[in-house]
């Protein structure tokens, strides 16, 4: 690693209780308690948020997009795998 | 400028207060004006982009505090003259700042030991006034002292890292001890009219203030690994008038358009 260069984090905000944490972006920073202070003041001026995690870019292990036909296609024939026969009364929020 | 204050309830000061208060109120609101400018000035020239908006917020958030104040000094004083009046058209030997805050930026280290100090002294000052007898500065102190608490984890941080960074880093960070720890006994240090409203319970006492912002200090400075400096002559003097040759530099460049353009509004 570049020691001139601060490593990057991954920045997931929680908007208000009760919702999860959902990914806004990334940022530098030396460590992870600095990372945090960052994300608060780089993601969370306009009151965005309650709750931060911050996790370092490189323990973030993503799917190969040349896997994406083997690992995603076969669902999209597969209808009754989807809950939709359920009505979802009106008062439930963030389904 | 233009929104006002909410209601303010009755206070429980004493009549003979705003004599003294006036000018106090002043050089609270004269603090964090020229702090907020001193920060501002980093605005598009932080050493990265998360710590231009980490400065850029702390500016803002003293700016807000600064208005609050002068709002409440032109109620005090009233004599017609408004917050803009007082925070854009007056003297530099009439600005009651220390020393401390009008400092120049200088590198990274230095503005972040400047910030140290300040946000140390401000933290623990505004916890005491929030529960203190003036109604107002309570009112105040109750919502600053949330930023503030943060400026002083900010701060205290980089002085942590800086101190225990590399040799780059801590060099920069025993230059801006050299340079800077003169200015910070002005904080408590009280002047006539601080004195008086210690007397009648409207500021606290500064010696138990200091107690704990020595705690505060002492801790930082061993997790840096940085030694505690040595005490040294105290630079007094902004807090009666008595300014550094910077802060005529900085008001001209603060006060230029108000002078240029008088009245302006947009």
């Amino acid at each position: 690693m570049n020691q001139s260069e601060w490593p990057l984090w991954e920045v997931f905000i929680r908007s208000k209780q009760g919702l999860d944490h959902k990914h806004v972006g990334s940022l530098h920073a030396a460590d992870a308690t600095m990372a945090v202070q960052n994300a608060r003041d780089v993601y969370t001026r306009r009151l965005e948020g309650v709750s931060i995690w911050v996790v370092e870019s490189k323990h973030i292990h993503a799917s190969n997009p040349d896997d994406s036909e083997a690992f995603f296609d076969p669902a999209a024939d597969k209808v009754y795998r989807h809950p939709t026969f359920y009505e979802v009364p009106d008062s439930i929020k963030h389904m | 400028m233009s929104a006002t204050l909410p209601e303010t309830p009755a206070t429980s000061v004493p009549a003979a207060a705003p004599n003294q208060l006036f000018p106090f109120v002043l050089q609270l609101a004269d603090t964090s004006l020229i702090l907020a400018h001193r920060l501002s000035e980093w605005c598009g020239h932080g050493p990265v982009l998360e710590q231009d908006l980490a400065m850029a917020n702390i500016a803002l958030d003293m700016l807000g505090e600064a208005r609050s104040y002068y709002q409440y000094a032109a109620e005090l004083e009233g004599q017609g003259r408004t917050e803009d009046d007082l925070a854009y058209l007056r003297s530099a030997v009439e600005y009651r700042n220390p020393l401390l805050v009008e400092q120049p930026n200088g590198d990274f280290a230095h503005t972040i030991l400047r910030q140290f100090l300040f946000d140390n002294f401000h933290y623990h000052l505004l916890r005491k006034l929030k529960d203190g007898p003036n109604a107002q500065l309570a009112a105040i102190a109750e919502k600053s002292v949330k930023e503030a608490a943060y400026h002083l984890k900010w701060s205290s941080e980089w002085v942590i890292r800086l101190g225990d960074g590399t040799d780059e880093s801590r060099k920069r960070l025993d230059k801006a001890i050299a340079t800077l720890w003169r200015f910070g006994s002005e904080l408590t240090t009280p002047t006539a009219t601080e004195t008086a409203l210690q007397e009648i319970g409207v500021l606290p006492d500064y010696a138990a203030l200091l107690t704990e912002m020595q705690a505060h200090t002492e801790h930082v400075f061993a997790e840096a690994t940085v030694p505690l400096p040595a005490p040294v002559f105290a630079q007094l003097g902004g807090k009666t008038g008595r300014h550094t040759e910077h802060l005529g530099y900085l008001l001209s460049e603060l006060q230029y358009m108000q002078r240029t353009y008088p009245g302006l509004t947009w």
